[in-house]
């Protein structure tokens, strides 16, 4: 009885709006293409094969000898006769009344079944749920269509039996997919507060949390059934299921076999049937598997390109610097449906050789997508550079070849990125990955490579290098893979090193030592470095100068030693507030009150309005440019901390 | 590595012991009384209890499963009463023909599986993608006994380009061209629906993994583009894709009861077929427990080969 309710509750819901007012999962399930050709096809066999006993066709098994095997199309049988002379469209539609009833049963019993055991199962936890998944693990140990058979031969040919038989080997993938969902939700607090109140188990699984599974068995049954309406006629092909006279599809399949070289139609016309009725099952299958349990969703998301697409509507004139990057207005924006997030809102960067830059700002600031987008890295889809112009060794990269970028990348400009775990791939050793960047820039032979991959480990300081030379990143502590990475963006002798937060995922009493190792391995080679981080603390022992940034914007630029002396920008001087000493530079961040804006919805004015003390009136209007403030400094604010010096 | 090999090698002993206690419980299980199946319904009491006797079914179920087993780890597997020779000659000669045509479509669906779930996911939504969508939706919705018919309508009866069915051609056959030519059409079948599953699973797979950190560091590197997705991308889809061709065996395994019937392939699976109709027990029985235990190794197999290319698995 409870069941039954939690049923009608689950059912009433799906044809319903939510509370948000999003369409109700039947909209959705239909506004899917596929899923909709799949229902309307399914609800046109399904109609046809209830109005069967209604409908003007002839008995189906009435044999009439003198009209055997007739051709399709011949008059009074449409789709002709089988071998006995009986109307072929009459059996086709009462063989898929038989075969869509069996397949119904069979998942119906498969549900009922594997779901009882995958709740108590998740419910009952400890011994009970090993011993039941022990059984359904045995149970899966069999090919799945020869267990089957097994059955069948245990209890004898019969439709009914092949029924039972097809139920048997589907419980597991209910019992399964059950039980998961159940684990994790007899931990939840709805269910200990049930337990309190003094609810018996049963009222529990079945009052609390049946109606939390019934989407996922939902899934599973509509996920199933096309597969039970194939297997059963499968058997039935064979001769164990459906016993003459009785038809099923498969059992018509089967006759027709016989016939295969006199009159093919005889199997064609059942055969396309169930073709026909899977298939579209397997569409609404999938339709509502994705609306029901969109973590599911198979390739939904787009996967990245090589490259990020560029879609800029002028170009910037090209620039007249001997600087190893000069950046002039770059944009970069995240495209999310109707949605633009202007992530990177027109920056303007110089880089000298040799020099080092700070690049600051909090998470979101636009700082890792602005080094991303110098060699187009950023995800498309959602990236787009919208804007700008990146100049590297004299020429407009954002308008680069993919060849020309390829040879750039890891070339002249090189990466080493926050994450060691996650960057470097887990299924190659450390030397085979620096070996690789190694050739894809130098014509050498492998061992020349190798050679020089040695150099490059004992150049990071690695301790016995051979040996971690056939490791894998996983075998190997942070410090070390990021010691590896940098080594890896060393290979090429690049002109500019990008270090996108290298530090932040490593111990605090590693991060000094990585941040000293790439200092003096850059000098020694004369690379510049623009400098990705959070940390103005690092900023003061690294670079040269710095750039601060907020909401996609460059702020405030200078000298470091000035800026941290004097900053400009009220910004700015929060963030030298939030610097102790060296070391927890996450949790600085949090001492600046508010949030910065979302840069879908960039307030007009000063982005930083809404969390600036010194904020006026005029604060709020136009677009607050990014003035000369003193030699080789300037910033964005209209009211800034110091006077000009 | 070997050490692992052989660990798992040990846990599948269990496994192998549970299905011996299912598939003997089984049987157990059958209605009605061997012995009378044997001698027929006119038989004597007494021969029938001499019977019994012999066959060791006035013991209790215990002991019988003990006896089986002990006889059945000697290769003993009883005799087939309608073939009148020993079950365990009759089930390996069949299973090496159903290996052939099982590890033949293995090869064939992992080798357009991944092909095509990788090139899918490379052309993402585009018409490529599109086209192995679609195909991927016809595979999974055919019912391969139907399949096999219509190709042997097509090739065999239409433009005679292959034999429709056996394994050897009945006179002067022989030599491995005359294996190949029947191997073709029921391997193709057999392989279709489980391609279908591994181009999409290796499609979703190969999404996933372009989206990893790892895969931007090789492009940031300046890898090409074919490397980072042959090389990079690929492997790594395959350790994801590995354990679903494992569970691909058993429905390979066990879909070859349909092909060997459509095609009359002398194989284990036809030859269940007929023991089921002729209620040959004994032959079922045996023949489901090395198809089973085959199944098994399949999956340590994966699982060998998985850990091979994952060195974070050992
Ligand atoms: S422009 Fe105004 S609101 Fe913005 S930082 Fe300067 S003083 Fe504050």
């Amino acid at each position: 009885m409870a069941g039954m309710l939690a049923v009608g509750a689950t059912l009433t819901r799906l044809f319903a709006r939510d509370r948000g007012g999003r369409p109700s999962p039947f909209a959705l399930l239909v506004a899917n293409p596929l899923s909709a050709f799949g229902l309307a096809l399914l609800t046109v066999i399904v109609v046809l094969v209830i109005a069967t006993p209604f409908l003007p066709v002839p008995d189906p098994d009435i044999t009439d000898p003198a009209n055997r095997l007739l051709r399709p199309g011949t008059d009074g049988h449409l789709l002709g006769t089988d071998h006995l002379g009986r109307d072929l469209l009459s059996r086709m539609l009462w063989g898929t009344r038989v075969s869509i009833l069996v397949g119904l049963s069979a998942t119906l019993i498969a549900a009922t079944i594997g779901s009882l055991i995958g709740l108590v199962a998740g419910y009952a936890g400890g011994r009970t749920d090993s011993l039941l998944m022990r059984g359904i693990d045995l149970v899966m140990a069999f090919p799945y269509i020869l267990l089957a058979l097994a059955i069948v031969a245990v209890l004898g040919p019969g439709l009914l039996n092949a029924l039972y038989a097809i139920a048997v080997v589907n419980i597991p993938f209910f019992a399964r997919n059950i039980r998961g969902i159940t684990l994790g939700l007899s931990r939840r607090e709805f269910v200990d507060a049930a337990r309190l109140s003094g609810a018996s188990h049963a009222e529990i699984l079945f009052l609390e949390v049946l109606p939390n599974v019934l989407p996922t068995i939902v899934v599973t049954m509509s996920t199933t059934v096309g597969w039970m309406i194939l297997e059963t006629a499968g058997l039935s092909f064979l001769g164990l299921g459906a016993q003459p006279p009785q038809a099923d599809l498969g059992s018509m399949l089967g006759e027709g076999r016989k016939l295969l070289f006199t009159a093919p139609h005889v199997s064609v016309v059942p055969g396309l049937m169930i073709f026909a009725l899977v298939m579209c099952i397997n569409l609404v299958g999938d339709g509502v598997r994705d609306v029901l349990d969109p973590r599911l969703k198979s390739g939904a998301l787009a996967a990245p390109g090589a490259a990020t697409r560029v879609a800029r509507e002028t170009v910037p004139p090209a620039p007249s610097t001997d600087a190893v990057l000069s950046v002039e207005g770059l944009r970069t924006e995240f495209h999310v449906g109707s949605r633009v997030y202007k992530a990177v809102g027109g920056v303007d960067l110089d880089l000298a050789p040799g020099e080092c830059l700070g690049l600051v700002g909090e998470s979101g600031s636009g700082k890792s997508v602005t080094a991303l987008s110098l060699l187009r890295l950023v995800p498309t889809p959602p990236g787009v550079i919208a804007g700008g112009r990146v100049t590297i060794e004299g020429a407009d990269q954002l308008a680069a070849t993919p060849e020309a970028l390829r040879r750039l990348r890891g070339g002249r400009v090189a990466y080493v990125f926050q994450d060691p775990l996650t960057t470097l791939h887990p299924l190659f050793t450390v030397g085979d990955q620096i070996v690789e960047a190694i050739r894809a820039h130098q014509p050498i032979s492998r061992a020349e490579a190798e050679a020089q991959a040695l150099t490059l480990l004992e150049k990071v300081r690695i301790p016995s290098a051979k040996a971690r030379f056939s490791a894998y990143p996983h075998e190997l502590s942070g410090g070390m893979r990021q010691r590896v990475c940098i080594a890896m963006a060393l290979a090429n002798d690049p002109d500019l090193i990008v270090a996108d937060e290298p530090t932040t995922a490593l111990d605090v009493t590693v991060q000094a030592q990585v941040l000293k190792l790439l200092r003096d391995l850059s000098r020694e080679r004369g690379s510049a470095v623009l400098f990705i981080t959070h940390d103005f603390g690092v900023v003061s022992e690294l670079c040269d100068r710095v750039a601060v940034m907020y909401a996609g914007r460059i702020v405030e630029i200078g000298p470091s030693g000035d800026v941290l002396d004097a900053p400009g920008h009220p910004y700015t001087g929060k963030l030298i507030d939030c610097v102790p000493v060296l070391g927890r530079p996450e949790r600085r961040m949090e001492a600046i009150d508010g949030l910065p804006p979302s840069v879908d919805r960039l307030p007009a004015g000063c982005a930083f309005a809404d969390r600036c003390d010194r904020v006026q009136e005029d604060c709020r209007h136009g677009d607050i440019p990014l003035d000369p403030f003193g030699p080789g400094r300037a910033v964005r604010c209209l009211h800034p901390l110091q006077e000009v010096s | 590595m070997w050490l692992y090999i052989g660990k798992r090698l040990l846990a599948t002993v269990p496994i192998l012991l549970g299905l011996s206690v299912i598939v003997f419980a089984m049987m157990a299980a059958i209605p009605g009384d061997p012995a009378t199946a044997i001698l027929g319904s006119y038989a004597t009491p007494e021969n029938v209890e001499r019977l019994n006797r012999q066959l060791g079914l006035d013991r209790s179920l215990v002991e019988q499963y003990l006896t089986w087993l002990g006889n059945l780890l000697q290769g003993d597997m009883g005799r087939s009463y309608a073939l009148n020779r020993p079950v365990a000659d009759e089930v390996f000669e069949r299973f090496g023909a159903t290996l052939v045509l099982a590890g033949a479509s293995l090869l064939l669906c992992s080798l357009f599986g991944l092909l095509a779930g990788v090139i899918a996911a490379v052309g993402q939504f585009g018409w490529r993608d599109r086209i192995v969508t679609f195909l991927v939706l016809i595979g999974i919705s055919t019912p391969s006994f139907w399949l096999g018919l219509l190709l042997i309508m097509l090739f065999a009866v239409e433009l005679q380009w292959l034999p429709a069915s056996g394994m050897f051609a009945i006179y002067g056959g022989g030599g491995p061209l005359d294996l190949l030519a029947h191997l073709a059409l029921p391997a193709i079948t057999l392989a279709v629906v489980a391609t279908a599953v591994i181009a999409r699973l290796t499609r979703t797979a190969m999404l996933e993994v372009l989206r990893q950190d790892y895969v931007r560091t090789a492009r940031a590197k300046g890898v090409s583009e074919r490397r980072v997705i042959y090389r990079h991308a690929f492997k790594s889809a395959l350790v994801a894709v590995i354990p679903v061709i494992g569970i691909q065996t058993g429905f390979v395994l066990g879909g070859a009861v349909y092909i060997e019937t459509v095609f009359q392939w002398p194989g284990i699976g036809r030859m269940l077929v007929n023991a089921i109709s002729t209620r040959d027990l004994l032959l079922v029985q045996g023949g489901v427990l090395v198809v089973a235990a085959s199944y098994v190794f399949f999956n340590l197999l994966a699982d060998v080969a998985q850990t091979l290319v994952d060195p974070r698995l050992r």
